[in-house]
């Protein structure tokens, strides 16, 4: 039966909390554990640790143990052979989320989740309640498919523990689907009188299947009614209120046996005739009670005057069509559970059962049908606070039995939009809905992969949604650039420009680290970091500076409108332009703009040698290009170079630097000369 | 109609899906395809079967999800995929590897074939060599093209071990996808939003051409070229926005279309009906550009087969289906677009057109087929 283990609190596996004492550090998406130098003082057990991870941090110590089991432990150092204190364990806190077949769950219902977040709230009552129990049934049609995927899986694996893995799954799951299911007809659907009935038929229905298999045998066999089980599968029938079912089989039956024909025509009359609550509004609940307590008195006086008293088979049936507890519970085996037990109680006693009476009953069958043989399960305990109507206690016990937190994050997030949840403030802060869902995400987040799938539940958390994201996001690993900008696009789209800069920050080092100045800059670009943009540039300059040439031409000529980003860029681009100038012999556009970069102060100090030496070849061309006064200038830039410079001592004592100001000067006194001559000449004529 | 689109959740982010290329006389519409998986610890390659036709009813209808055929493990994220035969799958993998998968159809099983380590790589200045994510794979077997964050275009030849050429440093920003112009032209995209020519007989290690974005150099993740008309090339950028570019004329794109609202990673034009393009996005779209619409005359090559097209004289093809998508005149030439998956919130990261079916793949892992396109 799912949930029916009880698994011992479980301590992270290689650790040694008897011996030695240990101590923990919260993170984000983990809790680090290690082993401290101090022995045991005795006293406090292990729950410091096991306590914390868990929901029970608002809901008390109780049953931290349990929540244990939501943790897997791994261990991250290896030891130095000292029996103790090299470890650190690195715990995590959602298991389930690593299981395989489960990440279809995750991602599905990942869909039907952002559709609720989307639905209209304003829509009127009756159509939004239908769009509510829509959803929740869609939930619901996912854990079943992933069920029987884990099924399959379980039938087709030969490893036996993977198969035992895969069984518990199923059963987790399909425990999953049931309570789901309670919470759908209780709370989301808020079923009335009447209908209410129905739906817990069906759902006895859906999830009693241990008897399936014995149904399909005898329905199969060559001939039922010749079957031992045959009335075991009538009672099953009858139990469930499968009427139709049963009197077909009866009548098989029936058609066998000429001789008590008469006693099958009454009792299969009486079924025919069983009244049942309808869906729709066509009968009142009263005209229902009359109807049923008519039928009843029928029932009971066939029962007394002993027409079943041949067919001890028949005349069970009649005292369970009467609600005769005793009858029923002889029926146990077919049962199979307390809560079976419960439904077909209702059915043939309280059938017009109002949901806040279901509680009397549901405790009332409960203490019946275990007899005190045997103790409340888990998951009893869950359904039994369902039928109280006590959504927080549903939550609370799912929260700390199951070993994942993608049930009840979603299932308080539907209860919420049925506002059913009045806002619960946690002493944190946040209510119960936003807690469970970022417990749920963090540990989307500390996936491999699934950590895309985190990033919309947080931004469904209005309070801390945001500071949980960004606390997450920058631990996703960039491995590589496509990565990157998916991770960047997150960031941009929510304004979160501190995490932008350092994605862009990140990704620009590395490429800067592989010589990529192309890639380096286009991150930087992305991130409109100056700075970084700067630093590059000086790498391009220096590079040039080295090679004598320059590198990325591709890049540097197509700088466009991203040149304005940093001066040093700017310089950079128009620097590149002169060469360019240059290079198609364009010399008076190509001096202007080298002067230009030097009075206009585009150029950092620092490279006015470069420019100035750059200045040289034009000045030695046969044409006059420097007009006068650009040579003026030139001589001036000069100057202040050398005069200026505060490290002079340098200056002069290293003598390639004195040759070049030295030829410098002499190329300028020169070209002043032809310039003087030629524009006086110019002029003159 | 979205009741045509078979889904199926795979439990790995779909980074890559490639219909299996038909045989030459092939009347069938595509029955096989390849996915590759991205950001898994264990990234597969997975052959799967879109269906079987036999069940499909007279009506064409079709239920049943695709279902796996075989998968073989690979290192790495998938970054690139392309069918170089019916057998041979060439995969670009985020450690600069480059791989020829083989898919034996008798036993149904995958094997490496071939494996060109390190195609793309980084150079340090301890000269050792770390992996550069290699970014796009084009084969025309037997012909393969890769290039990647390096900047480097490899051209191998399925049949041989070493690489024929590699330009290193070809770009100095991420090359991120690459297409065939021409038999011995290549076409790439970049991050700083250029589109290069590159004439592989040439032995200068320069692109013969470079066109650019105009302004914002928004970076380019994807190109594709026109199945007929050769200087025809769609683009898909940063921005989401999709560039049509004439190669022959300017450097700039002839127009520029909106509809994606993040990066776009694929672009196709369908290639026997190139008057319909699919791009998809980060944003969850996947949008279908149809520049067919109110032009009943224009020649159908998806219906009416390529025998009918003889009729027609070039300049009248020319003409036609130029005009659609070169045009500036948008209320000339209507174009209508239709967003093919409402809803979706997690990235479209591939898709793949092939007669009247589609295939896509998602972050929310999950793979879509659909075989009535045009329905």
């Amino acid at each position: 039966a799912p949930l029916t283990d009880s698994v011992p609190p479980q301590v992270v596996p290689g650790a040694d909390p008897s011996a030695r004492q240990l101590c923990f550090a919260w993170g984000p998406a983990e809790v680090l554990v290690c082993e401290t130098l101090f022995g045991r003082a005795g006293g406090s057990r292990f729950r410091c640790l096991t306590r914390c991870p868990c929901p029970s941090r608002f809901w008390g110590e109780d049953r931290a143990g349990a929540a244990a089991r939501a943790l897997t432990g791994s261990v991250a150092g290896t030891g130095d052979g000292a029996p103790s204190s090299s470890h650190v364990f690195v715990v995590r806190r959602d298991q389930d989320i690593y299981i395989q077949t489960l990440r279809k769950l995750f991602n599905e219902s990942h869909g039907i989740f952002m559709g609720l977040q989307r639905s209209e709230e304003d829509l009127a009552g009756k159509s939004r309640k239908a769009q509510l129990v829509q959803v929740s049934k869609n939930y619901r049609s996912v854990i079943r498919a992933c069920m029987e995927d884990m099924h399959q899986a379980a039938v087709s694996t030969r490893d036996p523990t993977l198969q035992s893995q895969y069984s518990t799954q199923v059963s987790i799951l399909s425990a999953m689907e049931l309570i789901w299911n309670l919470c759908e007809i209780l709370f989301v659907e808020a079923a009335t009188a009447g209908p209410l009935l129905l739906r817990l038929l069906d759902w006895v229905r859906l999830h009693v299947c241990d008897v399936d298999s014995m149904v399909r045998e005898v329905l199969n066999s060559e001939s039922p009614s010749k079957h031992k089980l045959f009335w075991n599968v009538v009672d099953v029938f009858v139990l469930q209120g499968r009427m139709d079912e049963a009197r077909h089989l009866l009548s098989k039956e029936a058609s066998a046996n000429p001789t008590s024909m008469n006693m099958y025509r009454i009792l299969d009359d009486l079924m025919k005739k069983m009244p049942v609550p309808s869906l729709g509004n066509t009968q009142t609940l009263t005209e229902l009670e009359l109807k049923w307590q008519h039928w009843h008195e029928e029932c009971q006086r066939y029962l007394q005057d002993g027409t079943f008293a041949s067919n001890p088979h028949m005349e069970s049936i009649c005292k369970i069509l009467l609600g005769d507890e005793d009858a029923i519970l002889e029926k146990k085996e077919l049962m199979t559970t307390w809560y079976h037990f419960l439904v077909t109680r209702l059915l043939y006693s309280h059938p017009t059962v109002k949901p806040m009476e279901l509680r009397f009953y549901a405790q009332s069958s409960m203490d019946l049908f275990l007899g005190g043989e045997s103790s409340p399960e888990p998951l009893d305990m869950i359904l039994m606070a369902a039928f109280e109507f006590e959504m927080h206690q549903v939550i609370k016990e799912c929260s700390i039995v199951l070993s994942n937190w993608w049930f009840v994050a979603h299932l308080t997030d539907l209860l919420d939009h049925c506002k059913l949840l009045q806002s619960h403030n946690l002493y944190f802060g946040s209510n119960m809905r936003e807690f469970l869902l970022l417990e749920y995400a963090s540990g989307l987040f500390s996936h491999h992969s699934l950590w895309q799938l985190g990033v919309d539940y947080f931004d469904h958390c209005p309070e801390y949604g945001r500071v949980y994201l960004e606390l997450h996001i920058e631990r996703i690993p960039l491995s590589t650039e496509q990565k990157a900008l998916k991770v960047l696009r997150i960031c941009e789209q929510r304004q979160m420009h501190e995490q932008v800069r350092s994605i862009c920050k990140i990704m620009a080092m590395k490429a800067l680290r592989n010589n990529r100045l192309g890639s380096a800059l286009s991150w930087s670009i992305r991130a409109k970091d100056a700075a970084f943009a700067t630093l590059i540039s000086d790498r391009f300059l220096k590079d040039y500076c080295e090679r004598g040439s320059f590198s990325d031409l591709d890049l540097i000529d197509n700088l466009g409108p991203s040149m304005l980003l940093s001066d040093r860029l700017t310089f950079l681009g128009k620097y590149r332009e002169f060469h360019r100038l240059y290079g198609e012999k364009r010399f008076p556009e190509a001096a202007r703009l080298l002067l230009t970069l030097m009075t206009a102060h585009i150029a950092p100090c620092s490279f006015w040698m470069t420019l100035l030496t750059d200045a040289l070849p034009l000045l030695e061309q046969k044409e006059v290009i420097f007009s006068a006064e650009q040579t003026y200038e030139l001589m001036r830039c000069l100057e202040d170079l050398t005069a200026g410079n505060p490290d002079k001592q340098k200056f002069q004592d290293d003598d390639v630097e004195t040759t070049k100001v030295e030829m410098l000067r002499l190329a300028l006194a020169r070209n002043l000369a032809r310039v003087i001559v030629k524009e006086g000449t110019v002029e003159g004529y | 109609a979205m009741e045509d689109v078979s889904a199926k959740f795979v439990s790995q982010k779909i980074s890559r899906t490639r219909w299996r290329p038909l045989p030459a006389a092939a009347l069938q519409p595509p029955d096989l395809f390849a996915t590759g998986s991205w950001d898994n610890e264990d990234n597969r390659i997975s052959i799967w079967s879109a269906g079987d036709l036999g069940n499909a009813g007279l009506n064409g209808e079709y239920h049943g999800e695709p279902h796996l055929l075989c998968d073989i493990q690979h290192n790495g994220d998938v970054m690139d995929m392309q069918f170089l035969d019916q057998e041979r799958i060439v995969v670009a993998s985020s450690t600069g590897t480059v791989t020829i998968f083989r898919h034996h159809q008798n036993n149904q099983t995958l094997s490496a074939d071939h494996r060109w380590e390190k195609a793309h790589c980084h150079v340090d200045q301890d000269t050792s060599c770390g992996g550069a994510a290699c970014t796009g794979v084009v084969c025309n077997n037997p012909e393969i093209v890769t290039v990647g964050e390096d900047g480097r275009i490899n051209l191998f030849r399925a049949d041989q071990k070493d690489a024929v050429r590699t330009i290193d440093n070809a770009d100095s920003s991420t090359l991120h996808a690459v297409t065939f112009l021409r038999t011995t032209e290549i076409l790439t995209v970049n991050s700083i939003g250029q589109l290069k020519i590159w004439d592989l007989r040439q032995q200068r290690n320069e692109p013969s051409q470079i066109f650019s974005l105009a302004g914002d150099r928004v970076p380019l993740h994807c190109v594709d070229r026109h199945p007929n008309q050769q200087h025809i090339v769609a683009t898909g950028g940063q921005d989401g926005m999709l560039s049509i570019w004439d190669i022959r004329q300017g450097t700039m794109p002839v127009s520029l279309l909106n509809a994606h609202e993040a990066e776009m990673w694929e672009v196709h034009f369908h290639p026997s009906d190139p008057d319909h393009l699919f791009t998809c996005s980060e944003d969850g779209s996947l949008w279908h550009w149809d520049t067919s619409t109110n032009v009943s005359e224009k020649p159908s090559f998806l219906h009416q087969g390529g025998r009918s097209t003889a009729y027609l004289s070039h300049s009248t093809i020319n003409q036609s289906v130029a005009s659609a998508w070169l045009s500036n005149d948008p209320t000339k030439d209507r174009m209508e677009i239709t967003n093919l998956i409402p809803n979706q919130t997690l990235s479209v990261n591939s898709l793949d057109v092939l007669g009247p079916c589609l295939v896509y793949g998602t972050d929310a892992e999950a793979i879509y087929v659909n075989r009535q396109l045009f329905a």
